[in-house]
């Protein structure tokens, strides 16, 4: 038995039904929500500190062999995500001790947290496509709820939006995943991996595989589905923002990666271009977004989308190095892209506003936060040596190495326009000077909101600095996913 | 039969998807609870139908005798369905929540989410 595969989720299970069970004692259910995350990430580390030279870790779960039981799988990438997720899950429950108000707390916030990183963690683990829709339909509840809990009017519509169009996506994925049994008998990632390339007729697998892009698409906020992301991430408290923006279109985004590295690789040319132009349109359509608002979370919110774009770019160029930039890029991604929702929170609460209209001078009265924000900023935009840098510079060398220049020149000129939009904040909220009749609110930060973002911070300083042994890693697991034979013997056991 | 129940799945599906275009947000609810049926019934006509034959093996046998209804679709729809009904039944508060909010149901009027010049509204100190 490979125990450190489950152990992720059994800690989170039994976190959140404690949380639950004190559901009315505030301060316990704070300290058990962040012992949870604490033990999540070291159940992380164990684990990624077994798959680090490149085994994959594979638990039958009941004994029952695959295929024909559930199985949870832990190759180099799962692992990484994992520890993504539980560093994401940590930073935003200690964010949200002492900044979420009591409301949300008594109506389970910190138990639905919990239940929101178990989904994504049991996303990242499963084996098996229809446990990775019953997974996906686990954090997506508790994201529903978080997402509309203790909100007025425009919180509750964009929840609604949240949840008609993912509702769809699901229903989409459901079906993909009935006609693939339809076609192969099995559901068994590794399984499928087989028995999809001995299919006979492609068009039929090839029509499957655009539902699940479809549906992927949607979760991941890729062209042009993502319009439900801009409606709703901005309405949420800076926490969620915070964790949602990090984690939940990563996971879509995940799961289109291990599907169409390990199932749908028999027409390439067909698939993997259409990827590819999404990709670009992707990129250009986030950017634009940003850099047309004036609201720090819109600009953040639309980030998210252009940024989705370079990581299906990887998935779509197919390559290792281009995989390994992918999956360089997603870690690079979720660290920043959390802590920029984190900083964005205290500027509200600082500065009293998210719009840039109304703020301004904060370089002068909290330096402290100016520095902090300028960190993940000028990663996500690409300004070396920092984090982003080397995610976007691996990534338009493989563009390069495939000769696809178009997505090479719109890669570079959506890096400067995030550039720009990054500028933009930093000058409007740090820079210029406070406007006319602008009083400083009433909100304080404590220190303890610095530590989150002040870690989150720290990590983007060693993921740019010492990028070498985070770069081999990530190439070690595109190499696995390229080359998918290891996966499937090490799940369904091959002559040995 | 198949013929029968494929173009049952078809017909849920389009009056799913118009419903979902619709701007009455009730329509569009409906049109979810069409659509996850839709999706149900799909998973349990492709699998293939076989009548009256249990999956049951005979004494020493490994494997049922062919042909035999195939189980796992039947498991799948109904963990599929418990949790489209946990969905619908959210969808349906949450529903009711942005008509209380807004006072009303017309998909075009929920556009507060859209607006740069509408702030958000403060709500505790949990901004």
């Amino acid at each position: 038995m490979n125990w450190p595969v489950a152990l992720p989720l059994v800690t989170m299970l039994a976190s959140s039904v404690a949380a639950l069970a004190l559901l009315p004692y505030r301060r316990t259910q704070e300290g058990i929500a962040l012992a949870g995350m604490v033990a999540l990430t070291g159940a992380a580390g164990w684990l990624l500190l077994e798959t680090w030279d490149g085994d994959i870790l594979v638990l039958q779960a009941g004994n029952w062999p695959a295929p024909f039981g559930i199985t949870l799988v832990a190759d180099l990438f799962a692992a990484i995500m994992v520890m993504l997720a539980a560093i994401v899950g940590l930073a935003a429950t200690m964010y949200s001790v002492g900044t979420i108000d009591a409301a949300r707390e008594r109506y389970g916030y910190y138990p639905l947290l919990n239940i929101l990183v178990l989904g994504v963690c049991g996303a990242f683990l499963t084996g098996d496509l229809f446990n990775l829709y019953v997974w996906f339909e686990v954090l997506l509840v508790a994201s529903f709820v978080i997402m509309a809990l203790g909100g007025r009017r425009p919180q509750a519509e964009g929840a609604l939006k949240y949840v008609a169009l993912n509702l769809v996506s699901s229903i989409l994925f459901l079906s993909g995943v009935g006609l693939l049994y339809a076609a192969t008998g099995t559901l068994n990632m590794a399984d499928l991996s087989l028995r999809v390339a001995e299919a006979e007729s492609d068009g039929y697998m090839t029509a499957i595989a655009m539902l699940f892009l479809t549906s992927f698409g949607i979760k991941a906020a890729m062209f042009p589905l993502f319009f439900w992301l801009p409606a709703s991430y901005h309405t949420a408290p800076a926490p969620v923002a915070a964790l949602f923006a990090g984690l939940l279109t990563k996971v879509g985004v995940y799961a289109l990666i291990r599907v169409f590295t390990l199932i749908f690789t028999a027409d390439v040319g067909y698939t993997h271009t259409i990827i590819l132009w999404l990709s670009v349109a992707t990129m250009v359509t986030g950017v634009l977004g940003a850099v047309s608002h004036n609201d720090v979370k819109r600009i953040l919110s639309f980030h998210i989308i252009s940024q989705i774009g370079y990581m299906t770019m990887g998935l779509a160029l197919f390559t290792p190095l281009a995989l390994a930039g992918s999956i360089f890029y997603i870690a690079h991604h979720i660290i920043v892209k959390t802590n920029l929702f984190f900083v964005a929170g205290l500027i509200r609460r600082l500065g009293g506003s998210y719009e840039l209209a109304h703020i301004g001078g904060l370089a002068k009265s909290k330096p402290l936060l100016a520095v902090l924000f300028f960190i993940p900023a000028f990663s996500l935009g690409g300004i070396p040596p920092l984090s982003g840098f080397f995610a976007k510079f691996v990534l338009i060398r493989a563009a390069a190495e495939e000769g696809e220049y178009v997505a090479l020149g719109f890669a570079l000129g959506v890096g400067l326009l995030t550039l720009l939009s990054m500028t933009k904040i930093f000058v409007e909220a740090f820079l210029k000077p406070a406007p006319e009749g602008h009083t400083t609110p009433p909100g304080r930060a404590s220190g303890w909101n610095y530590v989150p973002i002040a870690g989150m911070a720290a990590l983007t300083l060693v993921l740019g600095f010492v990028a070498e042994p985070f770069f081999s890693a990530a190439d070690e697991a595109a190499r696995q996913l390229m080359e998918p034979e290891q996966y499937i013997t090490a799940v369904l056991g091959g002559p040995e | 039969m198949e013929l029968l129940l494929a173009v049952t799945v078809g017909v849920l599906y389009a009056a799913g998807l118009y419903l979902l275009l619709r701007r009455s947000l009730v329509k569009v609810i409906v049109g979810l609870a069409l659509l996850t049926n839709g999706a149900n019934l799909l998973i349990f006509t492709a699998a293939g139908l076989v009548r009256g034959r249990p999956p049951l093996m005979e004494a020493g046998e490994t494997v049922p005798a062919a042909p035999f209804a195939d189980p796992v679709p039947q498991a799948l729809i109904l963990t599929a369905i418990v949790i489209g009904f946990g969905l619908q039944a959210f969808a349906m508060a949450l529903a009711y929540r942005v008509y209380r909010e807004s006072g009303s149901e017309d998909v075009d009027a929920l556009r507060t989410t859209e607006d740069p010049s509408i702030s958000l509204p403060k709500v505790g100190a949990g901004q």
